[in-house]
C-alpha cells in the first residue's frame, strides 16, 4: 500500500516527468496490481533494482483495466514504461496491438519459459492459482476436492465464489466428472455450457459472490462462507495474520502474471534491461519469499528455497491436478457466455 | 409618423446602450460555456458517436471491403474477394491487427476471433492462390454464407449493433432483427431493475426526508440551523466511506445482526447485506440531503399564517396541514424527488458493494465494458440508452408537473 507521504512523492515525480523529460534518464515508470502483490514485488524486483543501478521507481496501481493503457495511449501520452498485466489483459492487450512487439532476445530465452506464459509481446513472471479453501478452526473435517464445493449435504452453508463465469464454469464440468483436460472442449459446445450452467445452479441459492481478491478471505474469516473459491496468495497472507485457512489445491486453475511494455513507451531499453533483471532465475526465485506465487521459468522455479516452495501452485505435491486458464477460449466465448451468466445470476 | 419613427430609434439606442453590458455578461459567462462545452457537450457528442461508428473491420481488411461492395450477397464470394481477403490478412498478421478485426466480428459470430487468427497466420505463409480452396479448406466458415453477410457488414462505416444489442436483440447474417434467446436477454431486464431501484430510493427519500423538513422549519432556528447542519454532514464524507460504513453495519456478523439477535426479535442472522433491502436502504441513505433540501427551501418560503388562518377559520389540524400547508410544498417535492431519480440511475459503486448479482445496475454494467472488455460501442450504447431514457422521464416529469411546479432552492 501506498503511503499518503509516498503518494504524493510518486505525484510530484510524475509532475517533473511531464515537465522534464530529460529528467526522466534516471527512473522507470512501473504500474501493477497494488496491495501485498505490490510490495511483494517492490521487495523482490524495484529495491534490488534501485541499489544496483541506481534507477529509481514511479509506482502506480491499477486494477487490471487495461482501458487505462488503451486511454492513455490513444491520448498520446505514454508516461509508464512497463506494466503487469493479468492473463486476458496480455492477451487481448496483445491482440489489439496495446502492447510493444518484443524482441526476446534482449528478455532472455522464450524457451525457459512455460508454455503458455509468454508471447509476442509478454513476458511472464509468475504463476497464481484459483482454488478451493476453507477455515480449519471451524471446519475440521474439510472439503477434499472439487466436487465438495458442490456438495451442499455433506458441506451446508454458503460457498465464495468469483462473481466471474471464468473459473466457475470450468469447476462446475469438474465437479460433474468431467476432466480438467477436456473442459474446454466441452465448454465450446452448447451441451457442454447448458451442463456447467445445470450444475452451478444446483448451488445457486448457497452462493455469495466476491470481486475483489481480499473479499473472499474476509468472507470466510467473517463465517459468511464455509468454504470459498480464492486466489491461493491471498489466503496465504490471511494466514499470515493469525488465521488457519486451509487450500484444496485439487483441480486448482492456474494463471500467470505478466510484463508488458505499452506501445509508444519512452524508455524501451531501460525497460527491457529491468524486465530481464526481474525474471533472471535468482531475482524471480526470491519473489515466493514475500507471496506464494511460482515462477514461470524452470530455471527460476528450480532455484525456490525450499520453505517457500511447498506453498507454491507449482510446487510438485500441488500441481498434480492442475490445469491453465484457456485465454484463446475465453476470447472466443467470453463475450457470449458473460452475458449469459449475467442473466443467470439475476434470474 | 414621426413619432413612431422617434419611438423605433428610441428602443434602438436602448439596445445600442445595452449592447456593452451584455457583452460583458457574455464574456463573463464564456469560460462556464466553455466549460461546459469542453466536459459535457463534447464528450456526449463522443458518446453518441461511439455507439454506432465501426472501424475496425474496414482499418484491418480495406481491401476485402472494397471487394464485398460490389458482391450480391447471395452466395459465398468468388476468388477475387478472397484474394484481397488474403492481400489484408497478410499485411493484418504483420501489424498484428487481425484480432482486432477478429474480435469485432466475433461479437455477432462468436468462433470468428480465432478463425480470423489462423487464417491471418495461413495467409502470412502463403503466397499464391486459389485462394478460396485454400481459406475454405482451413475452415469450413470460409465458404458458408453467413460468414460473408456478417464480414459485408462489419466492413460498413456505421453499424447498429451496439444499439440493437443494448436492446436485447440481434440481427441475424441475413439482416433480419429478432429478439435474442431469453438466457442472453439481459439488457431491458436491466433497465427495468435501474429504474425500479431508482423509484424505490425516491419513494423512500421522500417518505423519510418530507417530515424531517418539515421539522426543519418549524422549529427554532437555532435548532433548526443545527439539524440542517446534520443533514448537510453526511456530503462531507466521500461515498465510498459512506458505503462501505453500510457493509459494516448490514454484513451478516454485523451491527444490525447483532442487535436484532440480542433483542429477539429474530431468531436467526438476516440475510440484509448483498440483497435489494441493503443496496435500497444504503442508497436512501446517501441521497437523503438531495430530497431534503428542496422541499424545506420550498417549505421555508409557506407563511406558517396560512395554517393559522385555516385553523381560525375552523379546519382541523391534519385538514389544514394536508389541504393548505402540502399543496404549496408540491414544487420542492416534485424537484426533489426528481433529483434523487436522475441521480439514483447512475449509481454504481453502491449497488456493486453492498448490492448481490441482482441488485446490480446499468452503471455497472458500463464500467465492466469500459474497462475490462474494452467494449466501448456496447457501453456507449448502453449509455445513449440510459441518457434517453432519463430525458423520456424528465420530459414525462415536466408534462405531468409543470415547470412552474417545480423549484429547486
Amino acid at each position: 500500500m501506498m503511503t499518503g507521504r509516498t503518494t504524493l512523492l510518486g505525484l510530484t515525480a510524475a509532475a517533473c516527468l511531464t515537465a522534464l523529460p530529460a529528467f526522466a534518464q534516471g527512473q522507470l515508470s512501473v504500474m501493477s496490481f497494488g496491495g501485498a502483490y505490490q510490495a511483494a514485488q517492490r521487495s523482490s524486483f524495484f529495491e534490488p533494482y534501485t541499489a544496483k543501478t541506481g534507477i529509481k521507481f514511479v509506482e502506480q496501481e491499477y486494477g487490471g483495466e487495461i482501458a487505462k493503457i488503451k486511454a492513455m495511449e490513444q491520448a498520446g501520452g505514454v508516461t509508464l514504461d512497463v506494466i503487469d498485466v493479468d492473463g486476458p489483459g496480455a492477451q487481448q492487450g496483445c491482440d489489439e496491438g496495446l502492447y510493444e512487439k518484443l524482441d526476446w532476445p534482449k528478455v532472455g530465452d522464450r524457451k525457459d519459459w512455460q508454455p503458455g506464459t509468454e508471447n509476442d509481446c509478454a513476458v511472464g513472471t509468475i504463476v497464481y492459482a484459483t482454488v478451493l479453501a476453507y477455515d480449519g478452526d471451524k471446519l475440521k473435517d474439510g472439503p477434499k476436492t472439487m466436487a465438495d464445493l458442490f456438495d451442499t449435504k455433506k458441506f451446508p452453508g454458503k460457498r465464495g465464489l468469483w462473481k466471474n463465469p471464468v473459473s466457475n464454469l470450468e469447476f462446475a464440468l469438474i465437479a460433474d466428472g468431467v476432466s480438467n483436460k477436456d473442459v474446454y472442449k466441452m465448454l465450446a459446445t452448447k451441451a457442454g455450457q447448458d451442463r456447467a450452467f445445470k450444475k452451478l445452479d444446483s448451488i445457486k441459492k448457497d452462493v455469495v459472490w466476491w470481486e475483489a481478491g481480499a473479499q473472499a478471505p474476509s468472507l470466510l474469516a467473517s463465517g459468511e462462507v464455509v468454504m470459498t473459491t480464492a486466489w491461493n496468495g491471498r489466503i496465504f497472507n490471511a494466514n499470515k495474520e493469525g488465521k488457519h485457512f486451509k487450500i484444496v489445491w485439487d483441480n486448482e486453475l492456474l494463471d500467470a502474471d505478466y510484463w508488458v511494455i505499452p506501445k509508444g513507451a519512452k524508455n524501451l531499453d531501460a525497460s527491457y534491461a529491468f524486465i530481464k533483471f526481474s525474471t533472471s532465475p535468482d531475482v524471480l526465485s526470491n519473489f515466493p519469499k514475500y507471496i506464494p506465487y511460482g515462477p514461470v521459468t524452470g530455471a527460476a522455479a528450480k532455484a525456490v528455497a525450499a520453505e517457500y516452495a511447498v506453498n507454491l501452485p507449482t510446487s510438485p505435491a500441488n500441481v498434480a491436478t492442475a490445469f491453465a486458464t484457456d485465454y484463446g477460449f475465453w476470447g472466443d466465448q467470453g463475450e457470449e457466455l458473460r452475458k449469459r451468466f449475467t442473466t443467470w445470476l439475476a434470474q | 409618423m414621426s413619432a413612431a419613427l422617434a419611438g423605433r430609434d428610441l428602443a434602438r439606442a436602448v439596445r445600442r446602450s445595452a449592447r456593452p453590458a451584455q457583452r460583458v455578461a457574455f464574456l463573463l459567462g464564456l469560460p462556464a460555456l466553455l466549460f461546459l462545452f469542453v466536459a459535457f457537450v463534447a464528450p456526449l457528442g463522443a458518446l453518441l458517436s461511439a455507439a454506432v461508428e465501426n472501424p475496425e473491420v474496414r482499418q484491418v481488411l480495406p481491401q476485402t471491403a472494397a471487394a464485398l461492395a460490389q458482391w450480391d450477397g447471395a452466395s459465398t464470394p468468388d476468388e477475387p474477394v478472397f484474394a484481397a481477403l488474403a492481400a489484408d490478412l497478410k499485411r493484418a498478421n504483420e501489424d498484428k491487427t487481425a484480432a482486432l478485426a477478429g474480435k469485432r466480428l466475433n461479437y455477432e459470430m462468436p468462433g470468428m476471433r480465432s478463425k480470423m487468427l489462423s487464417a491471418a497466420r495461413m495467409a502470412g505463409g502463403a503466397s499464391a492462390g486459389p485462394f478460396r480452396e485454400m481459406f475454405i479448406a482451413k475452415d469450413p466458415a470460409w465458404g458458408a454464407l453467413e460468414t460473408w453477410q456478417v464480414i459485408a457488414r462489419t466492413a460498413k462505416p456505421y453499424t447498429l449493433y451496439y444499439l440493437l444489442t443494448a436492446l436485447d436483440l440481434q440481427q441475424a447474417p441475413d439482416g433480419s432483427i429478432s429478439r435474442v434467446d431469453a438466457e442472453n436477454a439481459i439488457f431491458l431486464s436491466l433497465l427495468a431493475r435501474t429504474l425500479w431501484i431508482a423509484a424505490m430510493v425516491t419513494i423512500g427519500t421522500v417518505v423519510l426526508g418530507f417530515p424531517c423538513a418539515y421539522i426543519i422549519t418549524i422549529t427554532p432556528p437555532a435548532v433548526g440551523r443545527i439539524m440542517l447542519l446534520l443533514v448537510l454532514l453526511p456530503l462531507w464524507t466521500s461515498l465510498l466511506v459512506r458505503t462501505t460504513a453500510w457493509v459494516v453495519l448490514l454484513q451478516t456478523d454485523g451491527v444490525i445482526n447483532d442487535i436484532l439477535l440480542w433483542t429477539g426479535l429474530t431468531a436467526h442472522r438476516l440475510q440484509l447485506i448483498f440483497s435489494r433491502f441493503g443496496t435500497v436502504t444504503a442508497m436512501v441513505h446517501i441521497q437523503l440531503p438531495f430530497t431534503i433540501l428542496p422541499i424545506y427551501s420550498v417549505m421555508r418560503g409557506i407563511s406558517p399564517s396560512q395554517i393559522r388562518a385555516a385553523r381560525s377559520l375552523g379546519a382541523p389540524a391534519l385538514s389544514a396541514f394536508w389541504r393548505v400547508y402540502a399543496p404549496q410544498t408540491l414544487p420542492g417535492v416534485v424537484a426533489g424527488g426528481l433529483i434523487t431519480f436522475i441521480l439514483s440511475l447512475g449509481y454504481y459503486i453502491t449497488p456493486a458493494l453492498v448490492g448481490g448479482p441482482a441488485d446490480q445496475m446499468i452503471s455497472n454494467f458500463i464500467s465492466t465494458y469500459i474497462n475490462r472488455d474494452l467494449n466501448w460501442g456496447l457501453a456507449s450504447a448502453l449509455g445513449v440508452v440510459l441518457l434517453a431514457v432519463t430525458l423520456a422521464i424528465y420530459g414525462a416529469f415536466l408534462r405531468i408537473a409543470g415547470p412552474d411546479r417545480m423549484r429547486f432552492g
